[in-house]
């Protein structure tokens, strides 16, 4: 049996695909022989980074309908513990890779873990009532991790909430210090692990989505009484979607933050959080190509546009407000139609000048 | 846990069930006493009715008598205030509407509630949800549980749908299907859930006479081939005495007559509630 | 009497967020849409009384009318050109324009004050109160505060239940549909809103800064975020709820900074709204509606 929409979506899934390989291969090859510059190269993680929660979020705001405003608090979750695992095991675990990679799942399965236990509360609620909560432990996750105190010395390993209650022995580091956050972090991110970190994403989120799983979190979002009334367990199905969301948030939060030499719990506040909506919202609502092709724009807009210094924050706010206003706005849509119309008489009448039978 | 079926129920059921076959098995349906309250304002009250396993039953009464209100309850969107309904003989109190629908019950809607968004062929597929086997693990890696689970679902879709002379827009989305077909397709999606009885919130509004003759022939031939119960709402009265073995009717959420089609048409209670007092003649 | 002290101080800068709170759930209520642009209104109007009084030289009382009609301007404006075009769209689009126009106006403010913190003089002239022999001090910026919202919330009342637009306002929050069937301009009500809002975020902005005098183009994002939450936490579209939940908020947040824990007094503000939330949906004043099936 041959049914034409499933052969439309494996279209989509497979030129997505196509496209992040193909984006991957050129760009490594590019990096490789040193043809980026170099403040191109370090855009390249970041990006990959975004992309991962931006096609996240999409599950959650896009697939299941909740509107989320506290996915950077799960992408923090991920950099703190990414950072921590890979502090404790710096000396013992000598593949960077294998280090990467552990620290990675580590933050996706703590993130997880905290989307699980913000989720079952949070889900109950609806609409606006959900985005100001998960808006709230977003806001509490930063406060406890902005906050937390690791250290390490020969003797193990210890967690507090003050400098003064980490007594370390000689010889032992400090890994985090609480608002300063983490610094002399060994960069052991790399350009293909994030890559690998997209497919896995896709591979996760896609095939999600197609399966009953993803119809059943597509048929509460379109209708919660209806889906009920066909035996979904609402709250079970949203609540897998959150997790798995968080968890992707996670190992790319974790990822994040071992690109970079230090990071802090500011930078996983409410504005990240916004952002990365952002990306989601202009990139489509469920549409993971659009997502990905959207964070990479508008990731790129502000960096480009550096030169321009003081103006460029203003030029990239007005785009986001113009943007929005031409892809939703009723009257610019009925605007563009019409034009639409008209250029295509346009062809119509030259048709008929070349005698064509088209029409 | 299935209840024990008394003498006295079986009378009560052979009174109203004019089918043969349902005699002496354990209604698909036993609602006694329900009632539910609004802060103070009662929508419902008194109300019993036992359907058997292969029974058509009609559910009617004047705009505002409490007969949605009645589907609401029954399907878990409301708890009870007081009074019980046994699914099969197992009492839903306290469930969701999603584990008393696994217990056996489907509805419709009266204002159209499909997932839009979705092709026909998925909506069914959505009803399908609980009878497709296939795990999350093995759908999350492919794994060939999924395809297999998959294409028999799609199959199986496709049969129901073909059932309802739906099966040429299996491919379109439900929004924008005909508000007629939009009926018939909420009646398939929730055929899908393998239902032991499916109500049916007034399946032939908006609908023109010839697809609601044509809906009559459907609704008889669900019950035929699935040997379900189907318990419906409806203002479309020819349908509802042509289809329905036993009626209900209601007014201000209280049973005002029950009976077979002959007895509600010549019930002066009824006449009342629908037409008001004869006050001359 | 330190706990006195406390009180005071938490119901002052509780009214504060009420102040911003109530713009928020007007146009929630009204519009139904998060305006994430108003915790920038306000720090437009305190940038307006800074310059009016530092650069022109006008009274700091006066600076406040100037800042209340610009703000008022203000709203109209963004309202007409940003979220009215995209009205009985989808309420995701008009919270990432709102998202926008608040980028917008933050590094708009950048562009012409600076990024470098103004350093805000307050508008109270008067001396602190000093009561039992100085162990309560009660400022002057406290008690224009807390006299200020209480004055707000009355007028506010009035305006709301006995004036025409008012009563239009509610109509149009009840039913917008219905509403305009009975003739009720609903665009215009919706910019009066608009602007009574941004004008009491102006007020806000005032108040705020008098009490905590660094003034920069980020002033407005975190209490816009605390008084947002306030309007959810006492029901959001409910006037007495934001109310209610600015001062609650400012009291909590108070206590947890001096009894609990300063480091987590972020993160106790907002346990507790989540608390609330759980055990009442739609916040403690808001309406629980169900929906019809």
């Amino acid at each position: 049996m041959r049914i034409k929409n499933d052969r439309k979506t494996q279209l989509t899934n497979f030129l997505t695909y196509a496209l992040v390989i193909v984006a991957f291969v050129i760009l490594q090859y590019m990096s490789e022989g040193k043809m980026l510059t170099k403040s191109m190269q370090g855009y390249l993680i970041p990006i990959c980074v975004y992309i991962v929660l931006a096609v996240s979020l999409n599950l959650v705001v896009g697939i299941s309908g909740e509107l989320s405003l506290g996915h950077a608090g799960f992408m923090g979750v991920g950099a703190f513990t990414g950072v921590i695992i890979a502090g404790i095991f710096r000396d013992t675990i000598d593949n960077e890779i294998l280090r990467l990679a552990l620290s990675m799942v580590c933050g996706g399965v703590l993130a997880g873990v905290a989307g699980f236990v913000v989720g079952i509360p949070v889900l109950r609620l609806r609409g606006d009532y959900l985005a100001i909560v998960t808006l709230a432990f977003g806001e509490i996750l930063k406060n406890i991790f902005g906050n937390l105190y690791v250290g390490k010395d020969i003797n193990g390993i210890q967690f507090a909430f003050s400098s003064e209650a980490i007594k370390l022995a000689e010889g032992g580091k400090m890994i985090l210090k609480g608002p300063m956050g983490a610094a002399g972090i060994k960069k052991i991110a790399t350009f293909p692990v994030a890559f690998v970190l997209i497919l896995i994403t896709l591979f996760v989120v896609l095939n999600l989505i197609n399966s009953k799983e993803g119809r059943a979190i597509k048929a509460i979002r379109d209708n919660r009484i209806a889906a009920e009334s066909v035996g979904i367990n609402v709250t079970a199905f949203k609540l897998k979607a959150f997790v798995t969301s968080a968890f992707l948030a996670g190992m790319a939060g974790a990822l994040f933050a071992l690109n970079y030499s230090s990071v802090n719990a500011s930078q996983f506040n409410f504005n990240t959080s916004i952002n990365i909506l952002v990306f989601v919202v202009l990139g489509g609502m469920g549409n993971i190509l659009g997502s990905i092709i959207s964070t990479t724009v508008l990731y790129l807009v502000p960096e480009l546009l550096r030169e321009l210094q003081d103006y460029r924050m203003i030029i990239y706010a007005i785009v986001l407000i113009v943007v929005m206003l031409v892809t939703w706005s009723p009257k610019v849509k009925q605007m563009i139609q019409v034009v639409q119309v008209r250029i295509k008489d346009l062809f119509k009448k030259k048709d008929k000048k070349g005698g064509s039978v088209n029409g | 846990m299935a209840e024990k079926y008394s003498r006295e129920m079986v009378e009560v059921i052979s009174k109203n069930l004019h089918r043969q076959q349902d005699l002496g098995k354990v209604p698909v349906l036993d609602v006694r006493n329900l009632g539910i309250d609004f802060g103070g304002l009662t929508a419902v009250d008194g109300f019993n009715m036992t359907i058997g396993p292969t029974e058509i039953s009609g559910l009617i009464g004047p705009n505002g008598a409490g007969k949605t209100t009645i589907f609401n309850l029954l399907t878990s969107v409301y708890q009870p205030t007081r009074g019980s309904i046994l699914v099969n003989g197992i009492n839903t109190k306290g469930m969701t509407t999603a584990k008393v629908n696994r217990l056996g019950v489907a509805r419709t809607f009266q204002n159209i509630r499909l997932f839009t968004d979705m092709t026909a062929l998925e909506n069914v597929k959505v009803g399908m949800h609980n009878s497709i086997k296939c795990g999350f693990i093995s759908s999350l890696l492919r794994l060939p549980p999924y395809f297999k689970a998959e294409k028999e679902a799609n199959k199986r879709a496709m049969e129901l749908l073909d059932f309802m002379g739906l099966a040429d827009v299996a491919d379109t989305k439900a929004g924008s299907l005909p508000y007629g077909v939009q009926r018939r397709l909420e009646i398939v999606r929730a055929l899908a859930t393998n239902p032991s009885i499916i109500l049916l919130d007034e399946p032939a509004a908006g609908m023109n006479p010839t697809e609601t003759e044509e809906l009559m022939h459907q609704i008889r031939r669900i019950r035929d081939t699935f040997q379900i119960a189907i318990f419906l709402i409806e203002h479309d009265m020819n349908l509802v005495m042509n289809v329905c073995e036993g009626i209900v009717v209601v007014n201000y959420g209280r049973i005002i007559a029950k009976g077979t089609p002959e007895q509600i048409k010549n019930d002066p209670a009824v006449i009342e509630a629908y037409l008001g007092k004869k006050e001359e003649e | 009497m330190s706990f006195l002290q406390y009180l005071i101080n938490g119901i002052s800068i509780g009214a504060v967020y009420a102040i911003i709170a109530l713009g928020y759930t007007m146009v929630y209520g009204i519009a139904k849409m998060l305006n994430f642009a108003h915790g920038d209104v306000i720090m437009v109007g305190a940038y307006i009384s800074f310059s009016a009084t530092n650069y022109l030289g006008v009274p700091a009382v006066l600076s406040i009318f100037i800042a209340m009609a610009v703000c008022t301007i203000l709203g109209i404006i963004i309202e007409g050109l940003a979220y009215k075009p995209l009205r009985g769209t989808s309420s995701l689009a008009v919270l990432i324009t709102a998202i926008g126009v608040s980028y917008f106006l933050q590094n708009a403010a950048q562009l012409i004050w600076g990024a470098t913190p103004k350093n805000f003089t307050s508008i109270v002239t008067s001396a602190p109160i000093s009561l039992f022999g100085g162990q309560l001090t009660i400022t002057g910026e406290v008690i224009i505060t807390i006299v200020a919202s209480a004055v707000i919330m009355l007028a506010l009342h009035f305006f709301t239940t006995k004036t025409k637009i008012g009563k239009a306002m509610r109509a149009v929050s009840e039913d917008r549909d219905a509403a305009q069937l009975m003739g009720i301009n609903v665009n215009r009500t919706i910019s009066t809103t608009f602007a009574i809002g941004s004008a009491l975020a102006a007020i806000a902005g005032v108040l705020l800064c008098s009490t905590v005098p660094t003034l920069q183009p980020t002033t407005g994002s975190m209490p816009g975020i605390r008084a947002f939450t306030a309007a959810v936490f006492g029901g959001i579209g409910s006037i007495p709820g934001a109310m209610l939940g600015g001062i609650l908020l400012g009291v909590i947040e108070t206590f947890s900074k001096a009894y609990l824990s300063s480091q987590f007094s972020d993160a106790i503000v907002f346990l507790v709204l989540i608390i609330v939330l759980l055990v009442k949906p739609a916040g403690l004043l808001g309406k629980q509606v169900q929906e019809k099936v």
